[in-house]
């Protein structure tokens, strides 16, 4: 009988591996494209010299060690042919002759400094996201283009550029200092909560998540929290989770939305709930809240309604006060109006959108109008709500969110 | 590395007395970066309307008055300095006086390709 395949034990640590192999592989010869072609090395004598003497006890160990040689290797078979780099080249050389040092910690702080390296803002933002997918993630171009409705080789490109960019403007791979932490925090907070986001809500196409992204972003948050247990890192952790945790309920077997106030709470996952409360429970502690910190608040006050009608709308206008307090933007505020119409009744809510819509913003928003459409609709103004409807059915750009908005349309229709 | 600082800004946007505090500050700047070894050139610039601009076009040269660029920054000076990465440039770029009413554009000087010399 032949022992467990190696082949697949193979598969389950490059997927667990190489990523990490890869953040060090990075700092040790500053160069992405060299870094990522000894990595191939590395598993490739890995797949032959493991099926002889088995794995090895420190597999990332012996890959990082292996990298390094395969990456002297690579740049000298080069320098033969063509001119190579010389400070890439001095830089290899050293670390010939050097000892990577391997400890847990070390290699989690090389995955960090590749985030803040992505993420570094001389980057294009545009360009920071899938970068980051790409370089930490390990995600291919492929899926980065798929995720972000994009042709294959237009995002190579843009990862290319951003690849080009880190190396000849010299962005260096550092965990920034103490005084440019905070500003260098938010750059890399926004970008995994962009990601969250978009597979937690896909801006466009015809699924509405894609949970793929969604928990790298998780990943991502938690290596953040263990490194730098900022109140902000544990917010938005938190604000994922307590997402996430609605996952399976948030939509039918057939793909459409099922709104907070309809979910079968049954469904929402009370492990993960638990964590963000405890992680919002941290941050308020630990002082100084910011807005990930109170999303993540407002969306523990919605957990711990064990019926909608239970739910605390007092508790969640106050959050969304501070949350305006704190440099609010239209779409809080346009939050805060249902959290009070909830409170005080549909009348009040509907005045505040307006007073937002009256003022020119959220014009082209759909949730503005379906939000409005459907407080008009509860306070029976059909004929409003249909054309507040329908202007939403204009500007949505996404299949289950039109098939929503669709099926309110004709239900209106019916009840007219 | 070696990074250009390209200063861009509003030539009609200072006081004499502003330009020489600018000056006096940009200089104090440059010993302390040269004290560090970081510091290989720098020079303020006369306003544009003393740019020469030369074009060689079919093997004739061109020579015309301006860029003239219709922009309301224009190049009022420059630094290079070798620092250790981006992150340093930033910090220096920062510092320098009319990065506070201008632009500051940081640019990478390109290695040259080893080229074999001739004995």
């Amino acid at each position: 009988m032949p022992a467990p395949p190696l082949e697949d034990r193979m598969t389950r640590l490059y997927q667990q591996e190489s990523r990490r192999v890869l953040a060090t592989l990075i700092r040790l010869l500053g160069d992405f494209d060299l870094a990522e072609e000894a990595l191939q090395e590395a598993f490739t004598a890995a797949a032959e010299q493991w099926q002889h003497e088995g794995i090895p006890d420190n597999p990332r160990a012996w890959l990082v060690s292996t990298g390094r040689f395969k990456a002297v290797d690579l740049v000298r078979r080069r320098a033969s042919f063509q001119k190579m780099q010389p400070a890439i080249a001095a830089r290899v050389e050293a670390i010939a002759d050097h000892n990577a040092d391997l400890a847990e910690r070390q290699i989690k702080d090389d995955q960090l400094r590749l985030i803040f390296t992505c993420c570094h803002p001389a980057i294009d933002p545009k360009v920071q996201v899938p970068l980051t997918l790409r370089e930490v993630c390990g995600l291919t171009t492929e899926e980065i283009a798929s995720a972000f409705l994009t042709a294959p080789a237009a995002m190579a490109q843009r990862i290319v550029r951003g690849k080009a960019k880190i190396r000849d403007a010299g962005i260096p791979y550092v965990i920034p200092s103490e005084a440019d932490l905070p500003e260098r925090i938010d750059a890399v907070l926004a970008v995994i909560y962009l990601v969250f986001n978009e597979g937690y809500s896909a801006s466009t196409g015809t699924t509405h998540t894609r949970p793929d992204l969604s928990n790298e972003a998780i990943r991502l948050g938690r290596l953040m929290l263990e490194l730098l247990p900022d109140p902000e890192v544990m917010g938005l952790l938190a604000l994922m989770l307590l997402h996430e945790s609605r996952r399976a309920a948030r939509l039918s077997p057939e793909g459409d939305i099922i709104l907070l106030e309809d979910q079968d709470r049954s469904r929402w996952n009370r492990e993960l709930i638990r964590e963000g409360q405890q992680l919002v429970q941290r941050a308020f502690a630990a002082g100084n809240v910011g807005p990930y910190t109170i999303q993540a608040a407002i969306s523990a006050v919605h957990a711990e309604a064990a019926r909608p009608e239970e739910t605390d709308w007092n508790d969640i206008v106050g959050l969304y006060d501070v949350l305006l307090q704190a440099g609010g933007s239209p779409i809080v505020e346009l939050n805060r109006a249902v959290a009070i119409a909830m409170r005080d009744g549909e009348a009040s809510g509907v005045r505040l959108i307006e007073e937002i819509l009256d003022r020119g913003e959220l014009l082209d928003y759909h949730l503005a109008h379906s939000a409005r459409g459907e407080l008009l609709r509860r306070m029976g103004d059909h004929e409003q709500a249909r054309l507040a409807f329908t202007r939403a059915l204009e500007l949505a750009r996404q299949e289950p969110e039109r098939r929503f908005l669709t099926a309110k349309l004709r239900e209106l229709k019916a009840d007219s | 590395m070696k990074y250009m600082l390209l200063v861009y800004g509003a030539e009609e946007g200072w006081t004499e007395e502003e330009r020489h505090q600018c000056m006096l500050d940009s200089m104090a700047i440059c010993e302390e970066l040269d004290q560090q070894g970081k510091w290989i050139a720098s020079s303020p610039l006369h306003p544009v309307t003393t740019a020469t601009s030369v074009r060689v076009r079919n093997g004739n040269r061109q020579v015309t008055d301006g860029p003239f660029a219709e922009t309301t920054e224009q190049l009022g000076g420059y630094y290079i300095i070798d620092v250790e990465n981006l992150d340093e440039a930033i910090e220096i770029a920062g510092r320098i006086p009319p990065a506070k009413i201008g632009t500051v554009e940081i640019r990478p000087l390109c290695p040259l390709p080893e080229v074999e010399t001739q004995q």
